[in-house]
């Protein structure tokens, strides 16, 4: 058993492949999560101008994102962009399909917590003299990202396991390196070891955020 | 042809459409078993191992725990992946649907079993002390008290879990699963036009967004009377 899933021999010969797409993986993560967080902050400002035409669209886009399965939308850059004539390759698809399926998520975490300030902070920071978007900037969403921070948090956690989405349209990271070298090798090992990597990286998150849940919950009752 | 004549026939293609409908409907069937199967067995598990966790035998929730982060921190394709291609090794053989709703249902179960446990130790220590000197019995005081307040706090994340759990029922695809995106993709393949993709979008949207609009509503229902 331990010679089928866990090889050494097999482990030793397939590093170097796994390696590479660990990297890949973590430069990955380094890109997508900021793109989210960008998006999501765009459009929880966007959100903040409580006017009905700009507040239901807005609405629409998030519960189509939320609707929509991340792997749907790789797909249909990817395979349907061709069509129209463009030809992105899997990493750029990645990036706008992040772009928009996590920048939505984030997106409702930030209007979340920006309607978590009350209005008074905003009333007391205008009436110093703070314009719109610098009360905003400096007192609301400070505040506000604290109030949210465990949402951000495991919603980034949802981010980085996503880019194992990258290995469907052959971005080499991980999970697609894991399988490549699983089909050079004939053993399962190297899937069992990029699932290792998975969960080492990511355990500590998960620790993290299951106490700031439980505390999060419990303060509730 | 014009520009959007011309957008219109390739990625909203009529015959195409019609032709493969019959193939992304059945696609739809599957993606519902799916989400069935997974909702129940995942939602249920979830639950008897927050419940099992109330009863605070330590060693049973060191394991409890371990197989809940573990869930948590590997990535549902990751999982799917390592059951279809990785079992066979082993003699055993799980198709694609049965991997794909294993892996969907323990990742599930993981982030329920979460959830409810934080339900239920939300609820405070005097609910249990006052129960259980009315005389009502361990199991009782759980059913009766603790879970019906546990359970209306839980429901907020727990519907956006299941929803973002449920949608990866697309995941199938990459194990050759016939749901929605698998006939999508392979009728993209046969017709060589992108129109069956739409029409596999639009299916997908048919199925999530009225749950979507619902979980929305549950939210702020709860969100008030709380």
């Amino acid at each position: 058993m331990i010679q089928t899933f866990f090889n050494i021999e097999i482990i030793a010969a397939a590093w170097p492949i796994v390696l590479s797409g660990l990297l890949n993986t973590v430069l990955l993560s380094l890109i997508v999560v900021p793109l989210g967080l960008f998006g999501g902050l765009l459009l929880a400002l966007l959100a903040s101008i409580r006017h009905p035409l700009v507040r239901w669209p807005l609405m629409a886009w998030v519960d189509f994102f939320r609707a929509f399965p991340p792997l749907v939308l790789l797909i249909l850059l990817f395979a349907g962009l061709p069509f129209a004539g463009l030809e992105l390759g899997g990493f750029a698809c990645v990036a706008i399909a992040f772009f928009l399926n996590t920048g939505a998520y984030y997106g409702e975490i930030f209007r979340a917590g920006i309607d978590s300030v009350p209005a008074g902070q905003v009333e007391a920071g205008r009436s110093t003299g703070l314009s719109r978007l610098q009360a905003m900037t400096w007192i609301v969403l400070p505040q506000a990202v604290r109030n949210v921070l465990p949402d951000l948090l495991s919603n980034t956690l949802e981010v980085v396991k996503l880019t194992s989405l990258g290995s469907v349209v052959a971005v080499p990271e991980l999970l697609y390196q894991a399988r490549q070298a699983q089909s050079l090798t004939y053993n399962p090992t190297p899937i069992v070891v990029a699932a290792i990597i998975y969960f080492l990286m990511l355990w500590p998150l998960v620790r993290l955020l299951s106490r700031l849940e439980n505390r999060a919950l419990a303060g509730r009752r | 042809m014009t520009n959007f004549e011309r957008f219109l026939d390739t990625f909203f293609n009529g015959k195409v459409m019609l032709k493969y409908l019959p193939d992304i409907l059945s696609g739809m069937v599957v993606t519902i078993e799916l989400a069935v199967l997974i909702v129940l067995s995942g939602l249920a598990a979830g639950l008897s191992l927050a419940l099992i966790r109330s009863l605070a035998i330590r060693p049973i929730n060191w394991l409890i725990i371990f197989v809940v982060d573990l869930f948590r921190s590997l990535p549902p394709l990751v999982i799917i992946v390592l059951m279809y291609f990785g079992l066979p090794y082993a003699e055993v053989s799980p198709s694609g649907f049965v991997s794909t709703w294993l892996s969907l249902a323990l990742v599930l179960m993981a982030f329920s079993e979460e959830i409810f446990w934080a339900g239920i130790t939300s609820v405070h220590k005097g609910q249990w002390e006052a129960a259980r000197s009315t005389g009502l019995s361990f199991g009782q005081t759980l059913m009766n008290v603790v879970l019906p307040q546990a359970l209306r706090i839980t429901i907020p994340p727990l519907t956006n879990r299941t929803i973002a759990i449920t949608k990866g029922t697309a995941l199938g695809t990459v194990v050759a699963v016939t749901e929605i995106l698998g006939e999508a993709s392979s009728a993209v393949s046969n017709s060589y036009n992108p129109s069956p993709l739409m029409l596999g979008a639009a299916a997908y949207l048919v199925l999530f967004l009225p749950v979507v609009v619902l979980a929305r509503r549950l939210e702020t229902k709860f969100a008030w009377k709380r």
